[in-house]
């Protein structure tokens, strides 16, 4: 078994004619999470939706667990990953039937979703609030309840796309502890989005920097900051330390 | 008056050409405004233009083209359908169909358009994410499917064109209407149609109750 789950070639995606991301090579380790960073606009977003098999590249090669995602049959990748979006995006449901949800898209018989709910809803705090309906939910309620239904998966990759962006600030930092223990514990394999570089320093084992669509630098957090690739990193680092 | 035979006849067969033409106008509209909806192909703004523009179909014109094609020396005439309540079934259906397409369209384009993506990250299928998206528009589906049967329970152009009006056999509530107020008898006219007011009412107050009891608490 390879030591990396994903591994990305010579990758070009195109969005509405033009070309919103190229990366030429970036792998994630087993166990890893890699953070992603970059101002609005970057490309980060298409990387996450490009890695979900949402959007198709233009050119170049993903690898996931050793196949090419061309591989993949489409259906059978997305049941070994999960995503969480920026927005709860959760459905007019309880919070346990949205917990079970991607369950019940996998056929996984009813007793174990019940187990595996719970053992999410306790973890992520919302257990009291099982049968309240999504609509109900604070937006730090939401988003601990779309965190439960990405991780009730156990998927091999999770993709996590700005999943604290709408929050306030002691939303988030409570928020940010519970899931920097919860991929540490689980050793996930993941990919976190962000444009806050002390989130992806607090999550990440490594970060990648993508900036006008193009993978600028990667290394760790400590590395990037004593020794930017280029003056693009470091005004966009010191853009951000401001 | 409202206890003559012959006006449970014509009110039975008014509920069962629209609800019938409702019904298959909901099997074509449904699938067919997802499809518009949900795709992303060249055409498609144009395909919904064209939608949009049958939800105002006149019904008469659609009676007229009908009952042309229907007609003995028509491209359908030995299918004997021209002046049959099955007739009649057709063209509400081809007034019914574009309403429902065009508002199933609306619904889903309603709603957040990352959902689909989320669905799909979440390992649905194409088919369970259809089915969770229609669950999440289900009170815009419902409206859509009143105001199809409204479209058709309430026109007289197309079921006149190409049912005839013939007593026993096409004649509906709204050509019944007609009949009596161009024969003067504006008393049994204003009857029938009061008696076409609260049967629309009434299904429409039960379609009403489900939709409330399906809305977000």
């Amino acid at each position: 078994m390879s030591e990396n789950l994903v591994e990305i070639h010579n990758l070009q995606v195109r969005r509405n004619g033009r070309v919103a991301l190229e990366i030429e090579n970036l792998h994630l380790r087993r166990g890893e999470t890699l953070g992603v960073v970059g101002p609005n606009g970057a490309g980060k977003s298409t990387l996450l939706l490009t890695l979900a098999n949402l959007l198709e590249p233009a050119r170049g090669e993903i690898r996931f667990d050793g196949r090419s995602l061309h591989q993949w049959n489409k259906l059978d990748y997305r049941r070994r990953i999960s995503v969480v979006f920026q927005s709860p995006l959760l459905l007019d449901l309880t919070v346990e039937q949205n917990i079970a949800l991607g369950l019940k898209f996998r056929g996984v018989p009813r007793d174990e979703i019940r187990t595996r709910v719970e053992r999410w809803m306790k973890y992520l705090g919302v257990e009291s609030l099982s049968k309240r309906r999504a609509d109900r939910l604070s937006g730090g309620e939401a988003q601990r309840v779309s965190l439960a239904r990405a991780f009730v998966l156990d998927p091999d990759l999770l993709l996590l796309d700005e999943p604290f962006a709408a929050l306030d600030p002691p939303t988030r930092a409570k928020l940010l502890d519970d899931l920097s223990g919860i991929l540490k514990a689980d050793h996930k394999t993941a990919v976190f989005v962000t444009h806050n570089l002390n989130e992806a320093a607090k999550l990440s084992h490594r970060i990648a920097v993508i900036v006008d669509g193009t993978l600028r630098q990667e290394g760790t957090m400590e590395q990037i900051r004593a020794q930017p690739a280029d003056e693009i990193v470091r005004a966009f680092l010191s853009e951000l330390s401001q | 008056m409202f206890f003559n035979p012959e006006i449970f006849q014509i009110t039975a067969l008014s509920l069962q050409v629209s609800t019938l033409a409702t019904g298959i106008s909901l099997l074509i509209g449904l699938p067919l405004g997802t499809w518009l909806a949900l795709g992303n192909f060249r055409g498609r703004s144009f395909l919904l233009s064209i939608v949009n523009t049958g939800m105002a179909l006149p019904p008469v014109v659609v009676g007229l083209v009908v009952a042309m094609m229907l007609w003995r020396s028509g491209p359908l005439g030995d299918l004997r359908l021209i002046y049959t309540p099955m007739a009649i079934v057709i063209a509400q259906t081809i007034i019914a169909a574009p309403v429902v397409t065009g508002l199933t369209a609306a619904a889903l384009e309603a709603l957040d358009p990352r959902l689909s993506q989320q669905l799909l990250g979440l390992g649905a299928s194409r088919l369970q994410m259809v089915w969770y998206l229609w669950r999440e528009a289900r009170l815009p589906l419902l409206a859509a499917l009143m105001a199809g049967f409204g479209s058709v329970i309430s026109e007289v152009g197309a079921s006149m064109m190409v049912g005839g009006n013939i007593k026993g056999q096409t004649r509906v509530l709204t050509t019944a209407i007609v009949l009596e107020t161009s024969k003067g008898e504006f008393e049994t006219a204003l009857a029938l149609s009061a008696l076409l007011l609260v049967l629309t009412y009434l299904i429409n107050l039960a379609l009403t109750r489900i939709q409330q009891r399906g809305q977000k608490r």
